[in-house]
């Protein structure tokens, strides 16, 4: 026996996670199948992302028929349509109106009329049903604006330019119980009052409406927003235009108005002038609106909506987000490869080979989490750049009124839907190593992932209820993501994530995902490190 | 060099190791050897920290394996042939194991190289024969320049060039100063490589041995007899005091008696006979007969199951495990 022991020639360089991180990487991109299943990923992506869009009217009839929304002053798409009964003001002054009344008009949809023409209609107003007074930059669509009114079921309210609102005296409007309200103007700056009895006023809200002009225009509007039922989560609703209208009296005005420069209540020969501002439209419009005076007292009927645009049942159009609905079929190929990742090894017992090289498994598993996140992200990053950008085009193309999104809000999706795959492709790969199978890991996923997402955002066929704890607490919850709209309180409207609301807000459904990931990955750390190989 | 102490595993009813202890020297193969089940396979992933032991120590040069960095420096091992990525080539295999220690893509080739595995290094390890996987995988275990190797059934699906070869590849790796453990359960693999055995039964070792001495016990201190007149001889010797085994029908095996008396014994009872010499046993006698014991000792608890040969030599030798002549 030779007495010599051996000792190795070779010499390997510094120890670390780096090592471990690139062996990893050879290892996944060194199998054919799953750089293939990555590509499938970002075919299917696109592929459903640009493939068969739908095809929209827009812009297909001539000029005319372009799909165009109002701006307001903030550059978001609003609805401004009402009846206005106004008279000019230069300068400062103010306004102030007494309420009696607030009523309406809505779809009656119990069946009575149903082929019989055209919708019966019923008393009734809807919640956010409007009339009080206004001062607007202009009679123009979209201009700026501030207002106190009366609402339907949310009592008074001050808005201002579309998104803005502040809540002013609870409760219905009557004979019995009046409100008067109070508008005054200098400058910029706009002061809403309210008030019981006319005695005593509380001030509701003062706002900055940058740039208003020193003409503007002001008086009584009314208008009324669609009214619509809703059931099955979102899937079906039905709906028609609503109208509504104010009753107002003891109008007084005070400072730069028209034919009130030498007294201090307006006279009754100034002359009101009735626009009814933005026209409805469709085959939903309802009656333009009217406006009457009669012994003092003023009547203005209206439909519409001063508010900024929704989408969904209330709304119109698609947003960018329709553009990413093969994400669920890239998911599953990630979700595949993910798996494979790493119960391909249990398969052979390759991963004794891989522990025996590294016994430091949680670095293995680590190693091979950041491998398979940053492939996904990259997949899923030219993926969603590629539909989000070509598909949004293509949409446009076809006449398919796509809701505006700014570039920061573009990027956030498209990032945002990458770290999604990422994150599921984590899942996968952790649970790949809970359970040891492939099969099983990918049916999880989808159950954990995919069926969620399609009872939320594809298919809901749960109510609204369930729908919504779906997308909160599961790992669907992160295509909160990809929602580019805003839901407004001001606004009715079927707010589920099969519109694009989610009720998560992005970076807090990502943070559910990644909460999930965490959670598996602790998991099959442990069950790593405690189970033999 | 590889120590293993008093390793104890149980998975659900079954021990699997009860006790495993043994030394793996440098500068020698070391042949483990032992029926299926005796936990050959199992005491090697404890010795990779692959499976944790219930109870014992295996440590490599003093260490335990999970403490190691870049373990494939200090051991290189091939458990399984089987254990790869059908779809990923026998290179690239290499290529993420050497990354995975530091070492560069040099160092692959070498190893290719040695194994001799250039010609098919960029086919699917998936269309490897049984053979080419064992090459790959003494090829991967070779990557750390190690000077502790650990095989598992090595030749299992090897052609006879390629056990000639890895043969003379195991004492050369020895013969560098490597501490070499080589699995098998086919003891004639091991004939002519083995410096040293250590037979497993159930779970612990029942001989550590080196294979020279192994062979002279199993031997004995026996003469082998070729005779035509059986009866004769056997009453003739056992008056002189021999014991005597009939191992085919005109031949005897005995012991207690030199050949040159078992000569003078027969020639002065007049009877005949064609041939007298020195009983040899083979390795795989040795082996059978050690295994066998191991199995008796186990079912009638008699006792510890330690080496308890030559006496248990008394058993009749079946013709079948002593045909042919192994003069070696």
């Amino acid at each position: 026996m030779t007495a010599t022991v051996h000792r190795p020639r070779v010499q390997p360089r510094r120890d670390g996670f780096a090592q471990t991180l690139r062996a990893e990487w050879v290892k996944f991109r060194t199998v054919r199948g799953w750089v293939v299943g990555m590509i499938v990923a970002v075919l299917a992506i696109v592929a459903l992302g640009v493939g068969p869009s739908s095809q929209g009217s827009c812009g297909t009839h001539g000029p005319a028929s372009d799909c165009t929304q109002t701006l307001g002053p903030g550059g978001e798409a609003v609805t401004d349509s009402f009846y206005f009964a106004h008279q000019p003001l230069d300068g400062n002054g103010s306004i102030t109106v007494r309420m009696t009344s607030l009523t309406g008009q809505i779809p009656d949809f119990s069946g009575n009329g149903a082929g019989n023409g055209g919708p019966q209609t019923r008393s009734g107003l809807v919640p956010w049903a409007k009339a009080g007074i206004i001062i607007k930059a202009s009679t123009s669509q979209g201009s700026a604006y501030a207002a106190m009114m009366v609402t339907g079921a949310h009592g008074v309210r001050m808005q201002y330019d579309y998104t803005g609102d502040a809540p002013g005296l609870a409760g219905a409007v009557s004979a019995a119980s009046p409100r008067w309200l109070r508008l005054t103007r200098s400058g910029d700056a706009l002061t809403g009052y309210d008030s019981a009895d006319g005695t005593h006023w509380i001030k509701v809200a003062a706002v900055t409406l940058a740039g208003l002009p020193t003409a503007v225009q002001g008086g009584l509007f009314a208008t009324s927003p669609p009214y619509w039922q809703a059931s099955g989560g979102g899937t079906s609703v039905s709906g028609g235009s609503s109208a509504a209208t104010g009753v107002f009296d003891h109008v007084s005005r005070r400072g730069g108005w028209a034919g009130t420069a030498s007294a201090n209540t307006a006279s009754a020969n100034t002359a009101w002038v009735g626009t009814a501002i933005g026209d409805a439209g469709g085959p939903a419009a309802g009656s333009p609106g009217s406006f009457g005076r009669a012994d003092g007292r003023f009547t203005v009927s209206g439909s519409g909506d001063i508010a900024p645009s929704v989408s969904g049942a209330a709304g119109l159009g698609v947003t960018i987000t329709q553009t990413l609905i093969g994400v669920f079929a890239g998911l599953i190929a990630v979700a595949v490869v993910g798996a494979m990742f790493m119960t391909a090894e249990y398969r052979r017992g390759l991963i004794r080979v891989t522990l025996a090289a590294n016994p430091r498994r949680g670095q293995v598993l680590a190693a091979k989490a950041v491998v398979i996140a940053a492939v996904t992200f990259a997949a899923g990053l030219v993926s969603s750049t590629i539909v989000v950008t070509l598909g949004q085009r293509l949409l446009r193309e076809h006449g398919v009124y796509v809701w505006p999104a700014s570039t920061l809000t573009q990027l956030r999706v498209i990032v945002g839907t990458a770290a999604v795959l990422a994150v599921a492709a984590v899942i996968a790969l952790a649970i790949g190593t809970i359970l040891r199978r492939s099969a099983g890991a990918v049916a999880a996923v989808i159950v954990l992932i995919v069926l969620p997402y399609l009872l939320t955002v594809t298919t809901p066929l749960l109510p609204t209820g369930p729908t919504d704890w779906l997308a909160r607490v599961t790992p669907a919850a992160a295509f909160a993501v990809q929602q580019t709209l805003i839901a407004y309180p001001q606004v009715s409207n079927v707010y589920v994530p099969s519109a694009g609301y989610y009720p998560l807000s992005p970076w807090a459904g990502l943070a559910v995902l990644c909460a999930w990931a965490a959670a598996a990955l602790a998991l099959a750390a442990y069950l790593l490190h405690r189970r033999d190989a | 060099m590889i120590e293993v102490t008093e390793l104890r595993k149980r998975y659900g009813a079954t021990q699997s190791l009860d006790g495993m202890t043994f030394r793996v020297r440098p500068g020698q193969v070391t042949g483990f050897v032992g029926p299926n089940g005796a936990g050959k396979s199992t005491t090697m992933r404890v010795i990779l920290g692959l499976d944790a032991a219930d109870g014992g120590t295996a440590l490599i040069g003093g260490r335990p394996y999970r403490t190691l960095r870049h373990p494939l420096s200090h051991i290189g091992a091939l458990l399984d042939a089987a254990a790869l990525q059908p779809s990923r080539s026998a290179r690239n295999h290499l290529l993420w194991l050497a990354y995975s220690q530091g070492l560069t893509a040099r160092r692959v080739d070498e190893v290719i190289d040695q194994a001799g595995l250039r010609a098919a290094i960029r086919r699917k390890a998936g269309g490897y024969s049984l053979g080419m996987r064992q090459r790959l995988g003494i090829a991967a275990a070779l990557l750390g320049d190690p000077p502790v190797l650990m095989l598992d059934e090595p030749f299992n699906g090897m052609d006879p060039e390629g056990i000639s070869w890895l043969r003379g590849f195991l004492r050369a790796l020895a013969a560098e100063g490597r501490a070499v453990l080589v699995s098998s359960h086919l003891m004639s693999e091991l004939q002519d490589t083995a410096d040293h055995l250590v037979v497993a039964g159930r779970g612990r070792v029942i001989a550590d041995t080196s294979v020279q001495s192994l062979i002279a016990a199993a031997s004995g201190d026996r003469v082998r007899l070729r005779t035509s007149a059986s009866a004769e001889a056997i009453s003739a010797l056992a008056n002189a005091g021999a014991q005597v085994t009939v191992a085919a029908p005109d031949v005897l095996l005995i012991s207690n008696l030199s050949s040159e008396r078992t000569v003078a014994t027969l020639t002065a009872a007049h009877v005949p006979f064609s041939e007298v010499s020195a009983h040899r046993a083979t390795l795989e006698d040795a082996y059978l007969q050690l295994t066998r014991d191991a199995v008796e000792f186990r079912a009638t608890q008699a006792g510890p199951a330690a080496p308890a040969f030559p006496a248990a030599w008394v058993s009749p030798v079946t013709p079948a495990t002593d045909a042919g002549e192994h003069v070696r």
